[in-house]
C-alpha cells in the first residue's frame, strides 16, 4: 500500500473534524481543531519523503546525501506556526464566552445578546 | 440545526470527503519517489547561498516574503489575543498567593531555566547551518523563562518578565524582518533579495541575510510567547470572576 500515508492524514482530518462537529466543549472543540490541522503536516511530510532520504541538512554530511524534500518541511513549519497562534486566539475567545455567557457548550449559545 | 441533523451532514460529507480523497491520493506521484523536482532545486540553491540548513534558506531566502506574512500572522495573533484578554471593568483582580514548591522542583529549576534559556539562544543562533532557527529558537526562550513559574511561583515570573519591554521587543522583531527586506532594495535588487556577503558555507556567519533575519523572527517569537503566555496566566491566576469571591488563583 503506497498511498497509505496519505490515507492515515486524511483519516486524521476527518477524526478532528468529527470531534469538532460532536464537541459539547469549546475548549474540546479548539483541541480537535488542531488534531485535524496536524492532518496537513502528516500530508506535506508523506508528499515529501524520498526513500532512503535524511533530513535537508549538510552541516555534517555530504553534498551528495539524499535528502527528503525541504520545501514540504518548511511548509510544514508555517503551518504549525499559524496553527498554534490560531489555537491561541482561539482559547482567548472560548475564555470570553466562558466570562460573557457563562457556558462553553456551543450548543447552549444561542440568540445575540449586546 | 439540531445536533442529530448536524451529526447526519457530517456523516454524509465526512463519505464523500472520503470517497473522492481515497481517489485524489491514488493519482499522487508514489510515496517516496525520488523523483521531487522542487527539493531537487530548492537543495541546489540553498547550496548555493551557502546555507547549510536548506528548510532555514526555503523559509528565509528563497520564500523570505511568504515568512514575512507567516510572521505577521503571529503578531496578528499575540494583539488580537492582548485585545480580546485585557481586564473587562467588572472585573476584579486579585494578588495571587505564593505556592508551595517541592524543593526538587525548585532545584531542578533553577538548573533547568540558564541551560534552557541558552538552549534557546543557540537554536536560533545556528538556525541556518542545523535544524532549528528563529521560530524553534523563540518557542524554546518563551517556554524556558516559564520554568521560573513551575519551579517557583507567579511573583518570580512577573519579577524576571519584564512585560512593557517584551511588548516592544514583539514590534520591534516584527518589524525588523519588514525592514531587513529594504535591504534588498537599496542594493539595487529585489525586496528581501539575500544580498549581504554569504560567508563560508558550514561557518556561523553563513547564509548572508538568514542568520539576520532568524535572529529578528526569534525576538518576534519569543517576546510574542511570553506576552501570549502572559495574558492566559493573567486570566488563570489574578482575574476573579464577578460571582466566585475570594476563591480560585494561587500560584
Amino acid at each position: 500500500m503506497t498511498i497509505l500515508p496519505f490515507l492515515a492524514a486524511g483519516w486524521i482530518f476527518l477524526a478532528g473534524v468529527h470531534g469538532m462537529v460532536t464537541s459539547r466543549n469549546a475548549i474540546h472543540a479548539v483541541g480537535c481543531l488542531a488534531v485535524a490541522q496536524s492532518s496537513t503536516y502528516v500530508l506535506l511530510l508523506a508528499v515529501g519523503f524520498r526513500r532512503g532520504g535524511t533530513a535537508p541538512y549538510f552541516s555534517d554530511t555530504s553534498l551528495r546525501t539524499r535528502v527528503v524534500d525541504p520545501v514540504v518541511q518548511a511548509l510544514a513549519l508555517t503551518d504549525v506556526v499559524v496553527g498554534a497562534t490560531v489555537t491561541a486566539l482561539l482559547l482567548g475567545l472560548a475564555m470570553q464566552v466562558r466570562k460573557r455567557h457563562g457556558t462553553v457548550d456551543p450548543d447552549a449559545l444561542t440568540g445575540l445578546k449586546g | 440545526m439540531s445536533r442529530t441533523a448536524r451529526i447526519r451532514l457530517f456523516w454524509a460529507a465526512a463519505v464523500v470527503f472520503a470517497v473522492a480523497y481515497a481517489a485524489a491520493c491514488t493519482g499522487l506521484p508514489r510515496f517516496g519517489t525520488l523523483a521531487h523536482p522542487y527539493a531537487t532545486r530548492a537543495v541546489a540553491a540553498a547550496l548555493h547561498q551557502r546555507t547549510a540548513n536548506v528548510v532555514s534558506s526555503v523559509n528565509f531566502d528563497q520564500r523570505a516574503f511568504d515568512t514575512l506574512g507567516e510572521e505577521s500572522i503571529l503578531f496578528a495573533a499575540v494583539l488580537g489575543t492582548i485585545v480580546l484578554l485585557r481586564h473587562a471593568r467588572d472585573e476584579r483582580t486579585g494578588r495571587p498567593r505564593p505556592g508551595r514548591v517541592l524543593p526538587s522542583t525548585r532545584l531542578l529549576g533553577m538548573v533547568l531555566l540558564p541551560v534552557t534559556l541558552l538552549t534557546g539562544v543557540y537554536i536560533v543562533a545556528h538556525g541556518q547551518l542545523s535544524p532549528g532557527g528563529g521560530f524553534q529558537g523563540g518557542v524554546i526562550l518563551a517556554t524556558g523563562l516559564h520554568l521560573a513559574y513551575v519551579a517557583a511561583d507567579y511573583r518570580v515570573l512577573k519579577r524576571i518578565r519584564p512585560l512593557a519591554f517584551l511588548d516592544a521587543a514583539d514590534a520591534a522583531g516584527a518589524g525588523a524582518f519588514a525592514a531587513l527586506g529594504l535591504a534588498g532594495l537599496v542594493a539595487g535588487g529585489a525586496y528581501l533579495q539575500n544580498v549581504l556577503p554569504l560567508g563560508t558555507f558550514g561557518q556561523l556567519s553563513s547564509g548572508g541575510l538568514v542568520p539576520v533575519v532568524n535572529a529578528a523572527v526569534g525576538v518576534e517569537v519569543g517576546a510574542g510567547v511570553i506576552v501570549l503566555l502572559a495574558f492566559f496566566l493573567d486570566q488563570a491566576v489574578e482575574v476573579r470572576s464577578p460571582e466566585e469571591h475570594g476563591t480560585g488563583g494561587g500560584g
